[in-house]
């Protein structure tokens, strides 16, 4: 999904009405924001936090000074970690990592929905939808993390829904 | 809350930095684990430094830490920091951890570790200097700051990869180094050993992932886009609406050009190449036509602009090229000299003269500098011993020397160094010399020699450096190679050979000696001048008033930034000097090198027997300009950049906006009313000419031409958008704006057409005569964009610029570019010159260098089926088998034997 996309996405879910518009800038199409009273934003995360501000939404930056710290953090591993690299290797380590960091977590900063959970879900849709059952089960903690994400209201949007199977077939793979 | 650090890890600066100033450090407890040691048990890669939060959460990542801290002592997230620190870690990151990694576990050094973050670098350079805040994120100094300094520190501590030129980064960097908690971050973190304290760390790092598959690159650097403010579009609009009006007069042209007091007088030189060699791409692009654009734009400014090159003509090659013609040297000279000439005439080259080393102006002003260094003890006296042909009746040069290695025994080892055991020789040292030419055999003799005293002028040269450095357009290989030079310590430098093919050295006991091509080719460019105007003076003697751009490749530096001044500086004449130095790095052919022994590459005169326009050879040379890094030539390259930038954004939009003049409005400039967006788009076109303009100032000639095809770009969405062609049915409204899309439109075709004048002259004339663009819009170019084609102006006829090159074209031209040019040039050879000489040397030649081949081909075949049956690996069997059919061609050629092209593998 390109960045402009997702960034409208994003509007939509905040109840933002007006429709930026975003160029992009690079080979990695790295998206612009044209502000009306200001210099313009270049960036996923920073746009993003940009805009749950527009909307009057701060509590999904987080509300302390370490949940404020962990939302961005894992902005950042969105950034840097998910989009930099498409490979399956590295793919594979995104996945592992994040299941076991959920493991004893709701969302990722613990007990409170934030932007984080946002973007990562957007950012993991196209390797999500390509992972097989027994991968599925195979990190169970983002499989059902991702499941929750996908069915909070507004997020998904026109994104496919994916199908995860409540029963375990793998049990021996655990 | 505990932090664990590693030793080295260069992640502790900004966390330590942070931690101090925010006051967060009397709370932290510091582990130091090894640097593989995975603290945060959910990540699979061991991370340092980690901060493990009194709630048993981990912050792994360093601007999350250093956020953390911020955020702790008060302080507030913003937009800007956000972005600060975004950049940092998906931009800056990546580009550093390249650029250690070279510095630190590869040991190198220069430019190989300053180019992966230039460009890094420059753009926080010109966001500090275009926010004119002392800081990144506002007055005062925060957590984007300290985050981003952490990172740089470590590289930039070492003054020599902070150039003097970035002096926004320069303040900002010093400004940040002398506070108490960077101070302190830095001393516990690098211990006083700079950088080599991250080694032990780095080196366990796994190869940063942007180094692997670092080709290189012929792709400009991204720019940002610029953001625009409502007075920049105001003063967009007001300076476009004023038009032609703003333009001043045009000066006339003047014969001969001469500096003025009070105005910018621009010097322009491109350092002189060889007679004897036809000049490749490479060298064409290195100097000729890099200078070439820069004078051109220089006009454009209505600077006084004088622009000069000649050939270098004496010397041993000359002598040698000579004797293999049958020719005289003079008659050498004159032959290529003329070559030479009309290969420029033809790359449309705008030299003021174009004139050659050997006059005897030449003479007079080297001989005034030497006996102006004697007099003033600049010249020393040495004895060197030399073999000398007794039979021949000179002195040899080392390349005129072959005999026994006097390590290794190889029986065929040159003077200088022995191909076998690649041992450096001095040429006296061989055993059993021989003279290449007779066959017979040198004797020792020992010759008495001029040396230039340069240690003894190593103070006024470091003094004039630190004068004309520092806010200097030098391009930074320049700065590297000057100051290795001094750093190596200078040495007295031989200016005299025994040849006699040179200028005269007017001495008692040097009447049969000349002297060494480097002392006087660089004097060549003011003899030149003097032949050009008796007033050569008001150029050459005249520092305050002239600012001298001298543009070569980086093998040239030394003499221009080095030998030259330290000759001029020991005249004490008031010589003129080197302002600014644009050295380029090189230039290479597909994968390999430039070889005119092996007919590889593309040289001067071939380029217009491909049918290719000289315009289109100039911008693809242009774009891929070996500025700041080695380039590569590339047919394919070539052909995507003419069908894409050429023909798809710039002669597309340019062509569409004529058109539209043409089809819809009878070939008359409609009038123009603005709106919000044309307003924008206005001060864009204007910000991107500003920026060009900026570029050019500072000879960055390939980033300057981006800025072209950048508006270019703009105009095609532009009139993609507003699509004029619907609304040209429409209603009187709609009408009213196909009007002012077509107007603008058409108005910046007539800009891009000025701007494109120093990179494509013939397609700009082409333009602007299709335009009908009046006179004095064509010859001067202002910084603001002007409506230079009112409402009512009648265009000419407008056709399409330029030409797809197809597939079989640029694929054929591939092929005959490969190395099959070595026949037809041989052949050419020994029509040129039928003399009984030079058929003689080439037939003993060739049947050595068969026998040579087909030994190369025997041995090379074993080598395949080695592999082969070993079964190696694919790609390891493909080389070495690609070796093999290039070593059969070769042999091939030098058999005389046509080509045998493997089929079916022309396509890829």
């Amino acid at each position: 999904m390109a960045a402009a996309a997702e960034l409208t996405l994003l509007e939509k879910c905040l109840g933002l009405s007006k429709g930026n518009k975003y160029s992009a800038q690079g080979e990695r199409q790295i998206p612009v924001l044209q502000t009306n009273n200001g210099p313009s934003l270049t960036g996923l995360t920073t746009i993003a936090a940009h805009l749950v501000q527009q909307a009057n939404k701060e509590y999904l930056l987080g509300s302390t000074a370490e949940e404020k710290a962990v939302v961005q953090q894992w902005l950042e591993y969105r950034v840097t970690q998910v989009d930099g690299h498409s490979n399956k290797d590295d793919i594979r380590t995104v996945l592992k990592d994040l299941n076991s960091y959920l493991e004893d977590k709701v969302y990722l900063t613990g007990y409170n929905f934030t932007l984080a959970d946002i973007l990562l879900y957007y950012g993991l849709h196209r390797f999500i939808v390509d992972l097989t059952v027994q991968e599925k089960e195979k990190y169970l903690n983002v499989s059902r993390w991702f499941c929750h994400i996908q069915h909070y209201p507004g997020i998904r949007q026109h994104l496919s829904s994916v199908v995860f199977i409540k029963n375990r077939l793998y049990t021996n793979s655990h | 809350m505990r932090l664990f650090v590693s030793e080295g890890a260069p992640g502790s600066l900004p966390v330590l930095a942070a931690a101090g100033r925010a006051q967060c450090r009397a709370e932290l407890l510091i582990s130091t684990v090894g640097p593989e040691e995975c603290v945060v048990p959910f990540l699979t890669r061991p991370k340092v430094p980690v901060l493990q939060l009194d709630s048993g959460n981990y912050l792994f990542s360093t601007s999350a830490i250093c956020r953390y801290f911020f955020l702790l002592s008060g302080w507030e997230q913003d937009d800007l920091t956000n972005q600060w620190l975004e950049w940092e870690a998906t931009e800056l990151q990546p580009a550093l951890s390249a650029a250690l990694y070279y510095l630190v576990v590869q040991g190198k050094k220069g430019e190989d570790v300053f180019s992966p973050v230039r460009r890094a670098l420059t753009h926080i350079d010109h966001s500090l200097s275009r926010r004119s805040c002392p800081f990144l994120a506002g007055e005062t100094e925060s957590l984007a700051d300290i985050v981003l300094w952490g990172a740089l520190y470590p590289l930039l501590q070492d003054p020599a990869y902070l150039p003097e030129e970035l002096g926004a980064l320069h303040s900002w960097f010093q400004t940040l180094s002398s506070q108490e908690p960077c101070q302190r971050a830095a001393e516990t973190v690098l211990k006083q050993q700079g950088v080599l304290a991250l080694r032990p760390y780095l080196q366990k790092q796994p190869q940063p992932s942007s180094l692997e598959g670092r080709a290189v690159s012929n792709e400009p650097e991204e720019e940002e886009l610029a953001t625009l403010s409502e007075e920049e579009i105001a003063m967009a609009v007001a300076a476009w609406e004023k038009g032609l009006e703003s333009l001043p007069p045009v000066q006339p042209q003047q014969n001969p050009v001469l500096p003025v007091a009070g105005e910018r007088n621009v010097l322009i030189t491109s350092a002189l190449p060889y007679v004897n060699n036809v000049p490749h791409l490479g060298n064409i692009i290195g100097c000729v036509l890099s200078a070439d654009v820069f004078a051109r734009y220089s006009r454009l400014r209505q600077w006084n602009t004088l622009y000069l090159c000649g050939t270098d003509e004496y010397g041993t090659a000359t002598e040698t090229k000579a004797m293999e013609e049958g020719l005289t040297p003079q008659e050498i000279c004159d032959k290529y000299h003329v070559i030479h000439a009309d290969i420029y005439r033809w790359f449309n080259i705008s030299f003021d003269i174009f004139g050659r080393t050997t006059t005897p102006q030449q003479t007079k002003i080297t001989q005034d500098i030497f006996q102006r260094l004697v007099a003033r003890g600049f010249v020393l006296q040495d004895t060197v011993e030399q073999l000398r042909c007794e039979h021949c009746a000179r002195f040899l040069a080392d390349r005129f020397v072959e005999g026994v290695c006097p390590f290794c025994g190889y029986e065929e080892a040159r003077g200088d160094q022995c191909d076998k055991c690649g041992k450096l020789i001095n040429a006296i040292e061989l055993k059993k010399p021989q003279c290449k030419v007779c066959r017979s055999c040198p004797v020792v003799k020992s010759s008495q020699h001029l040396f230039l005293d340069l240690p003894k002028l190593g103070k006024p040269l470091e003094e004039w450096l630190e004068k004309t450095l520092p806010g200097s357009d030098w391009t930074p290989n320049a700065r590297f190679i000057i100051r290795s030079w001094i750093r190596d310590g200078l040495k007295p430098r031989c200016i005299t050979r025994d040849l006699k093919w040179g200028t005269p050295v007017p001495l008692v006991g040097f009447e049969d000696k000349v002297f060494y091509v480097w002392f006087d080719a660089t004097i060549g460019y003011l003899s030149i001048t003097a032949n050009y105007t008796d007033q050569w003076e008001k150029w050459w003697k005249n520092p305050e008033q002239v600012s001298l751009y001298q543009f070569m490749a980086k093998d040239n530096v030394p003499f221009h930034g080095l030998v030259f001044p330290c000759s001029a500086l020991g005249a004490e004449d008031n010589y003129t000097l080197v302002s600014h130095l644009i050295a380029t790095e090189y230039l290479n052919y597909e994968d390999g090198k430039f070889s005119k022994s092996r007919g590889v590459g593309v040289f001067g005169d071939m380029a217009q027997d491909t049918g290719i326009p000289a315009d289109i050879w100039r911008f693809y040379l242009l774009y891929i300009r070996p500025e700041g890094q080695d380039s590569a030539f590339s047919w394919t390259d070539m052909l995507l950049k003419n069908n894409s930038e050429l023909l798809n954004n710039l002669g597309n939009f340019i062509n569409r906006a004529g058109m539209f003049v043409s089809k819809f409005f009878g070939g008359f400039v409609p009038e123009m009313v603005l709106t919000s967006d044309d307003r924008r788009l206005l001060a864009h076109v204007t910000l991107e000419l500003q920026h060009y303009h900026q570029l050019l100032e500072k000879v960055r000639i390939r980033d300057a031409l981006r800025s072209i095809l950048t508006i270019s770009r703009h105009g095609n969405q532009y009139i993609q958008v507003n699509e004029p062609w619907k609304r040209i049915k429409g209603s009187e409204a709609d009408r009213q704006r196909a009007g002012t899309v077509t107007g603008l439109a058409v108005n910046i075709a007539a800009l891009l057409s000025i701007m494109l004048q120093p990179y494509m002259p013939t397609v700009s004339a082409t333009i602007q005569a299709q335009l009908q663009l009046p006179p004095p819009a064509c010859s001067i170019l202002l910084t603001n964009f002007l409506c230079t084609l009112p409402a009512g102006h009648q265009i000419g006829t407008v056709s399409p610029l330029f030409q797809k090159l197809e597939n079989d074209q640029i694929e054929s031209l591939r092929q005959r570019f490969s190395g099959g040019q070595l026949e037809e040039s041989l052949s050419l050879k020994a029509k040129a010159s039928p003399k009984p000489a030079a058929v003689e040397t080439m037939t003993t030649a060739g049947p050595q260098q068969i026998q040579v081949l087909m030994d190369e081909v025997t041995k090379q075949g074993n080598i395949v089926r080695e592999l082969k049956a070993q079964k190696a690996d694919k790609n390891q069997v493909a080389a070495e088998v690609a070796k093999l059919l290039d070593l059969k061609k070769q042999l091939a050629l030098a058999e005389g034997k046509p080509l045998e092209t493997p089929k079916g593998k022309k396509k890829k």
